[in-house]
C-alpha cells in the first residue's frame, strides 16, 4: 500500500530488529560451541563464534549421568501425568460451568476466580502439603497446582460457544452428560485442549520451585532441579560421583563451564527442537486467552 | 396493599429462604453434572482455601509439634507483624521489590509496545516471521535455564558479554553484573527484557493487525509519511489496549519476579536484589520461622489484592470490559 522505498529510518529499525534476534541467536550458539570445547578454550572464555576444537567429552559425561536420565525420566513422567490429568479435570469443570442452569454458577464461578487473586502465600500451602503426607511423592509436582482458575475460565468460555442443540439431540437419544462430555464436546473442543494442553506440558518441563520445596529424594528431582544444582549451587558433586563410573570421559578436556552449557542444552533439547513446530499454537492460544470471560 | 405487590410474578412470591433452599434441588436434578464438578471444589478447598485459612498462623506462634490449631495466639496479636517490620532486611525487601517492579515498568513495559511498531514496520514477511520466532523463543525457557546461561555469558572471568565489552568497546575492567549492587538490578531489567519482549509483543500486534487498513490509505491518500501514520493512526489504535496493559502492571507491581531473582541473585547481591517473595521463602522455609513469614507474605498478598482488584475496576471502567 505504501511506496516500499528503504528510507534510513526503516534501516534503523531492521538493524535494532538484527541486533535483538542477534543477541538471543548468538547467546545460544556461543553456548553451544562452549559445550563442544575441550577444556582449555572454555576456561580460557571470550565469546566462541565458531568451534575452534571440538569434542564430545562434556556430552559424554553428561549423557553418562545418573541424575540427569532420572532428571528425564521424572520431568517425563510428571509432565505426562499431570498434563492429561490436569487438562481432564480442568475441562470436565469447566464444562459444567459453561451450564447455565447448574445451580448457583455465579458463586462457583466466584469461587474458583478469586483463588487468582488472593492465596494463602508460601508457608500455608507448603504445610498443607506437608500434612497430608505429600512431600517426596510425585502426587506434590501435580496436585498443588492441579487446576488452573484461568484455563478453566478460558475453557468454560470455548464450550459456551458450541451450540446447545447438539447436546439436545443426544440427551433426547439417552446419553448422559458425561458421555455428551467425554464424546460430543471433547472432541468439538481440539483446538482449545491442544492450546491448553501445551501450555501446561511447557509448564511441567520447566518447573522447579515444588521439587526444590517438596521433594528431598534425590531419585524424584527433575531435570530443572538437576540442573540447578549443578549450575547455580555450583555442585559439582553430582557430575563427580559419576566421573567414577564413566572411565570413557576424558577428565583434560572436561571443563565446568562446558559441562554447564552441556548441561543446559541436553536438558532443554525437547523445548528447542519442538518449538519452531508448535509456536503458532501458542500464539493462537494467546489470542483465544485475551478474550474475556 | 401497595401498588408495588402487583409487580411480583407468582415465581417470586415465594419467601427468598425458600428459594434458597429450594435451588439446591438442582444439584440433584443435575446429579451427573453435580458428581462431574465435585473434584474442582475438592481440589480448590484443599489447595486453595485451606491455606487460606492457614494463614492465622501469621497471629501465632506457631509449633510444628501443636499443629495449626492448637499453637497459642501470639501475644500481641500482631507480635509476628510488628518483629518483620522491626527487622532492616524487612524493610529493604519492601525497597527492592518496588524499586525492581517500577524500574521493569519504566522500561520493561514500553519494550514490546516499540517492538510491535517496529514489527509493523517490516515489509518483508519472512524477515518478520523468523525474528517473531526468534524473539518468542526465551519464553519457553525456565529462569533455572536461563539464569545458567546468563552465568556464564555474563561472568566476569570468561563471559563473551566480558569480552566483547573489552575487545569491541575498549573497556578496562570487567564487570561483575551478577555479583555487583550497582550493576544487579540493571541486570534483572535486562534480562527480563531479553526473556520476555518478543512473547509480550503479540498482544499490541494483533491489535495492529485488526486496524482498519483503510484509515492508513486515506491518510497515505493525504500525503502522512509512515512516522505520521505510526503516531496518529497506530498508537491511538493500540491506546486502549496500552493502558489496560500499564493498569494491569502496577496491579501486579508486588511481584518483582521471584523466579527470575532467586535463580540469578547470590548474597553479595541481597542489598539491591532481596525482594519480598525471597525473604518469605528464606525466613519460612529456610530458616523455618513459618509464623514470621506467614506474617510478610500475607502484608504482600493483601497490598497486592487490593492493588489488582482496583486496577482491574479502572481498567473495566475504561475499556468497558475488564480482562476478567
Amino acid at each position: 500500500m505504501i511506496a516500499k522505498r528503504f528510507s534510513a529510518g526503516k534501516a534503523v529499525i531492521y538493524f535494532l530488529l538484527v541486533l535483538l534476534s542477534a543477541s538471543i541467536v548468538l547467546a545460544f550458539w556461543h553456548l553451544l560451541n562452549l559445550s563442544l570445547s575441550p577444556s582449555h578454550i572454555a576456561t580460557k572464555g571470550g565469546l566462541l563464534l565458531y568451534p575452534r576444537e571440538m569434542t564430545l567429552d562434556n556430552y559424554a559425561r553428561v549423557i553418562g549421568n545418573r541424575y540427569i536420565w532420572l532428571g528425564y525420566k521424572n520431568t517425563l513422567i510428571r509432565t505426562a501425568i499431570g498434563t492429561v490429568t490436569q487438562l481432564f479435570f480442568t475441562a470436565m469443570g469447566a464444562y459444567v460451568l459453561s451450564k447455565r442452569f447448574f445451580p448457583h454458577r455465579t458463586f462457583w464461578t466466584f469461587f474458583i476466580v478469586f483463588t487468582m487473586f488472593f492465596s494463602g502465600g508460601l508457608i500455608p500451602s507448603y504445610l498443607v502439603v506437608k500434612n497430608l503426607g505429600l512431600l517426596d511423592t510425585y502426587a506434590s509436582m501435580i496436585l498443588p497446582g492441579f487446576i488452573s482458575a484461568y484455563n478453566m475460565v478460558i475453557m468454560r468460555n470455548y464450550f459456551q460457544s458450541l451450540p446447545e442443540e447438539i447436546e439436545e439431540s443426544c440427551l433426547i437419544d439417552g446419553a448422559g452428560r458425561f458421555r455428551i462430555f467425554t464424546q460430543i464436546i471433547l472432541p468439538l473442543s481440539k483446538p482449545i485442549l491442544a492450546t491448553v494442553a501445551l501450555w501446561l506440558a511447557v509448564g511441567h518441563w520447566n518447573s522447579w520451585f515444588d521439587v526444590l520445596i517438596y521433594i528431598s529424594d534425590d531419585t524424584k528431582f527433575t531435570l530443572q532441579i538437576v540442573l540447578r544444582r549443578i549450575i547455580i549451587t555450583g555442585s559439582k558433586e553430582i557430575l563427580d560421583t559419576s566421573a567414577a563410573a564413566n572411565a570413557a570421559a576424558n577428565e583434560a578436556t572436561v571443563s565446568s563451564e562446558g559441562l554447564k552449557a552441556a548441561c543446559i542444552f541436553v536438558t532443554t533439547l525437547p523445548i528447542l527442537c519442538g518449538y519452531p513446530f508448535v509456536q503458532k499454537f501458542f500464539v493462537k492460544g494467546i489470542m483465544i486467552g485475551s478474550l474475556k470471560g | 396493599m401497595s401498588a408495588s405487590d402487583f409487580r411480583i410474578g407468582p415465581r417470586n412470591r415465594q419467601n427468598p429462604l425458600l428459594r434458597f433452599l429450594r435451588s439446591f434441588v438442582g444439584y440433584k436434578r443435575h446429579l451427573t453434572l453435580t458428581l462431574m464438578f465435585l473434584p474442582v471444589v475438592v481440589y480448590f478447598v484443599t489447595f486453595k482455601y485451606v491455606p487460606m485459612g492457614g494463614i492465622i498462623i501469621a497471629f501465632k506462634d506457631y509449633k510444628i509439634k501443636q499443629g495449626i490449631l492448637g499453637s497459642a495466639w501470639s501475644q500481641p496479636l500482631f507480635a509476628n507483624f510488628i518483629k518483620a517490620f522491626n527487622t532492616p532486611t524487612f524493610a529493604r525487601s519492601v525497597t527492592n521489590t518496588l524499586a525492581i517492579s517500577g524500574l521493569k515498568l519504566l522500561f520493561g513495559f514500553p519494550a514490546p509496545i516499540i517492538l510491535a511498531l517496529m514489527l509493523n514496520e517490516v515489509v518483508h514477511e519472512r524477515f518478520k516471521k523468523a525474528i517473531q520466532t526468534i524473539t518468542y523463543l526465551p519464553h519457553f525457557l525456565s529462569w533455572v535455564v536461563l539464569a545458567g546461561m546468563f552465568q556464564q555469558l555474563l561472568s566476569p572471568n570468561n563471559g563473551a558479554v566480558n569480552a566483547v565489552l573489552q575487545r569491541v568497546f575498549r573497556m578496562k575492567d570487567s564487570i561483575y553484573f551478577l555479583g555487583d549492587n550497582r550493576y544487579f538490578r540493571g541486570t534483572l531489567i535486562v534480562t527480563d527484557i531479553w526473556k520476555n519482549v518478543g512473547w509480550s509483543s503479540i498482544l499490541y500486534l494483533a491489535t495492529i493487525a485488526g486496524i482498519d487498513p483503510m484509515l492508513y490509505e486515506a491518510a497515505t491518500v493525504d500525503g502522512a509519511t509512515r512516522l505520521q501514520c505510526t503516531r496518529h493512526i497506530t498508537l491511538p489504535s493500540l491506546a486502549p489496549t496500552i493502558v489496560v496493559m500499564l493498569i494491569l502492571s502496577v496491579g501486579s507491581i508486588m511481584d518483582a519476579g521471584f523466579d527470575q531473582v532467586f535463580n540469578l541473585y547470590n548474597t553479595a547481591v541481597y542489598q539491591t536484589g532481596d525482594i519480598i517473595d525471597t525473604y518469605v521463602y528464606r525466613y519460612g522455609l529456610g530458616d523455618m520461622k513459618y509464623s514470621l513469614a506467614t506474617a510478610v507474605g500475607l502484608f504482600k498478598n493483601v497490598i497486592a489484592f487490593v492493588l489488582v482488584v482496583v486496577t482491574n475496576m479502572i481498567a473495566k471502567r475504561i475499556s468497558g470490559s475488564g480482562i476478567w
